[in-house]
C-alpha cells in the first residue's frame, strides 16, 4: 500500500472518529462543553469517561459522521476556543489527578479569519508548553489525520499510539507539493516523501505503537487493555520523574 | 590608493571601505511605497524605509549589530548543521543555496549578549535561510539556549522571522515545537523573562510554539504575524483578505502582542524591560542557593 493510499484510508468517511472510540473504548462519558473564556467549538468533545472504575479525562477532536455532523463538526478542524477548551480540561484534570486521554484526527487547525483574530497559534502554543508541565499522565492515540500543529496541540503526550492506518504530518500532502513544485499532481510524491504512515513514525520514534486495525472491535479493545495496563503505572509515578520522561522523550528529536 | 588593500583577504575593513562607496550607486526600492533609497541611506536607517516606515527584512547579524553592545555578542552552536535525515529530494541542494545566500549554517543564530548593558541569551532567526523555516538545527539551537539560559539563569531574547515548520524534514521538524516549548516552559517555571520580538513574516509553526510563549511580546511595525499564511487562508475561505488582516497592528488590536515598537527603540525598550526583570531574577537565585 503507497503512502497516498494510508493517506485515503486515514481520512475516509466510513473511518470510526472520535465519538466512536470514546463509546467504546471507556465504561462511561460525561460531555463537558466550552472554554468559559469565548465558545463551545464543536470540533473538539472532551469530558470525563471511566476505564474500570478509574475516572480519565478523554478529548477528542470530531471530525462528524454524515455531512450535516461535519459540517456542525467543521469537518474536525478546531478553531481557538477547541484549544482552549481541551486545555480547560486537562487543568481540570490536573487538578482532580485525572490521566488525559487524547484521540487525535484532524487534518489541521482551523484556517479561518476568526481562528486568526483569536489567535490560533496562541492556543497551539499554549497547549504545548502546558501539556509539557501538565503533572498528569498523558496519552494520545492518533486515530486518522494528525495534522501538523493542530495534532500536535493534543499530542504533547506520555505515550503516543497510532492506528495502522492513521497518519501524522507537518503539512498535508496537497499542501507540501503545491508549495515545493507547484504542483498539486505530484501530491503522492509528496506523501512518499513527507514520510507519514503509521509506520514511518514507528521506525522514527515518533510513536510507541502501532494498534492494527483491520477488526475495529479488537482494535478498540486493544487500546482499552493497553490504557489498563499503561496508565496506573504512569500515575504512581512521582511527578518529576513523569515530566523528566516526557521532556526527554521530545528532547531526544 | 591603500596597496595594503591587494594583499589583504576580503571582507576586512578596507573591503568594507570599498564596499560602501561601490555602494553609494545603489538603490534600492522600498516593497511598500515603492521610494527609491540609495542604499547607504537604507543602512544608516537601519533598513527602514525612510520615506513610509518599511521596516525591510534584514540579517541575523545585521540585527545582533543593531541591539547588542559592540562586542558583547558570543555565538553558541554556531556549527550545527541540518542533514537530509528523510532523504527528501532537492533538499540537500536546498540547504547548499541557502548557506551561500545566507552566509549562515542555519535559519538561527543564538548566543549571549548584553543589551543596555543587561547579560542576555539571544536568538535571531534569518529570513534569507529557507524563509526561516524551522527543522531539527533551529529546534536543536533554541532548546539549548533556553536550557542553558535557565543553568545560567539569564533572559532570553528572541527575534523571530520564519514561514514555519520545515517540510523537508516532515515530522521531525512538527517535533520541534514539542521540543523548544517543553525548553521554554522549563525557562519560564524557573522565574526568567523570555522577550520575543516578532519580524516579518512569523507564521506556522514558530508562532504556534516559541513566538507566542514570550512573557512580553513585541512586534515590529507592519509585521505579518499568524498562524495560518495569509495565502491558505484565501483558499480556505474563498475571499480576499481584509486590508491589514494579520498585520502587527491587527494583533495588538486583538490582544496578541503587548507593544509594537519600531527598530530604532528596540535596542532602548528591550533594555529597559531587562532592567525591569534583573531584580526579580536576582531574588529567585538567592532563594534557590538556600540549603534544601
Amino acid at each position: 500500500m503507497s503512502a497516498y493510499d494510508k493517506v485515503m484510508l486515514a481520512r475516509s468517511k466510513g473511518r470510526p472518529t472520535g465519538t466512536s472510540f470514546i463509546e467504546n473504548v471507556f465504561d462511561s462519558f460525561i460531555e463537558l462543553h466550552g472554554d468559559r473564556r469565548f465558545g463551545d467549538d464543536p470540533a473538539v468533545v472532551g469530558g470525563i469517561a471511566t476505564l474500570d472504575d478509574i475516572p480519565v479525562t478523554v478529548i477528542a477532536i470530531e471530525k462528524g459522521i454524515d455531512t450535516k455532523e461535519r459540517l456542525k463538526r467543521n469537518f474536525g478542524m478546531p478553531n481557538p476556543e477547541g484549544y482552549r477548551k481541551a486545555l480547560r480540561l486537562m487543568k481540570q484534570a490536573e487538578k482532580f489527578r485525572r490521566p488525559v486521554v487524547c484521540l487525535v484526527d484532524t487534518s489541521g487547525a482551523y484556517c479561518g479569519l476568526g481562528a486568526e483574530e483569536r489567535g490560533q497559534g496562541q492556543a497551539i502554543a499554549e497547549n504545548l508548553t502546558e501539556l509539557s508541565a501538565l503533572t498528569v499522565p498523558v496519552v494520545s492515540i492518533l486515530i486518522g489525520e494528525g495534522g501538523s500543529g493542530g495534532a500536535l496541540a493534543l499530542a504533547l503526550a506520555d505515550r503516543i499510539w497510532i492506528l495502522e492506518n492513521a497518519i501524522y504530518s507537518v503539512i498535508s500532502p496537497e499542501g507540501c507539493a503545491s508549495i515545493l513544485w507547484k504542483d498539486a499532481k505530484r501530491v503522492k510524491d509528496a506523501a512518499e516523501c513527507l514520510k507519514l504512515t503509521a509506520q514511518d513514525m514507528q521506525e522514527l520514534g515518533v510513536v510507541e505503537q502501532v494498534i492494527p486495525e483491520e477488526d475495529i472491535s479488537a482494535a478498540y479493545a486493544q487500546i482499552r487493555s493497553m490504557l489498563s495496563e499503561e496508565l496506573p503505572g504512569l500515575m504512581s509515578l512521582p511527578v518529576k520523574e513523569l515530566l523528566g520522561a516526557r521532556y526527554e522523550r521530545f528532547r531526544r528529536f | 590608493m591603500n596597496l595594503m588593500g591587494l594583499f589583504r583577504s576580503p571582507q576586512n575593513e578596507l573591503e568594507k571601505g570599498g564596499k560602501e562607496a561601490e555602494d553609494a550607486g545603489i538603490r534600492n526600492s522600498c516593497p511598500r511605497c515603492g521610494v527609491q533609497l540609495p542604499l547607504s541611506d537604507l543602512q544608516e536607517n537601519m533598513n527602514v524605509c525612510t520615506a513610509c516606515g518599511y521596516h525591510f527584512r534584514i540579517t541575523p547579524r545585521e540585527r545582533i549589530a543593531y541591539i547588542t553592545g559592540e562586542g558583547s555578542f558570543k555565538e553558541l552552536d554556531g556549527e550545527l548543521m541540518s542533514r537530509d535525515v528523510l532523504d527528501f529530494p532537492g533538499y540537500d541542494q536546498k540547504l547548499r543555496n541557502a548557506r551561500l545566500s545566507s552566509r549562515e549554517k542555519d535559519a538561527v543564530v543564538c548566543g549571549t549578549a548584553e543589551i543596555g548593558g543587561c547579560p542576555c541569551a539571544l536568538f535571531v532567526m534569518d529570513p534569507n535561510f529557507m524563509m526561516g523555516s524551522m527543522g531539527a538545527v533551529v529546534g536543536e539551537k533554541i532548546t539549548r539556549l533556553f536550557e542553558s539560559a535557565t543553568e545560567r539563569r539569564l533572559p532570553v531574547v528572541g527575534f523571530t522571522v520564519s514561514g514555519g515548520a520545515r517540510m523537508q524534514e516532515g515530522i521531525l521538524s512538527l517535533m520541534q515545537m514539542a521540543k523548544t516549548s517543553a525548553a521554554v516552559r522549563r525557562h519560564s517555571d524557573a522565574g526568567l523573562l523570555y522577550l520575543t520580538i516578532l519580524t516579518d513574516p512569523t507564521l506556522g509553526g514558530v508562532t504556534a510554539s516559541f513566538a507566542m510563549d514570550g512573557d512580553i511580546i513585541i512586534a515590529e511595525p507592519g509585521a505579518t504575524i499568524g498562524f495560518a499564511g495569509p495565502r491558505v487562508i484565501e483558499q480556505t475561505i474563498r475571499k480576499k483578505l481584509p486590508q491589514g488582516f494579520q498585520t502587527a497592528e491587527f494583533l495588538l488590536e486583538h490582544g496578541f502582542v503587548d507593544l509594537i515598537v519600531p527598530r530604532h527603540e528596540q535596542k532602548e525598550t528591550i533594555a529597559s524591560l531587562l532592567k525591569l526583570h534583573r531584580q526579580g531574577a536576582a531574588q529567585e537565585e538567592k532563594k534557590g542557593d538556600e540549603p534544601q
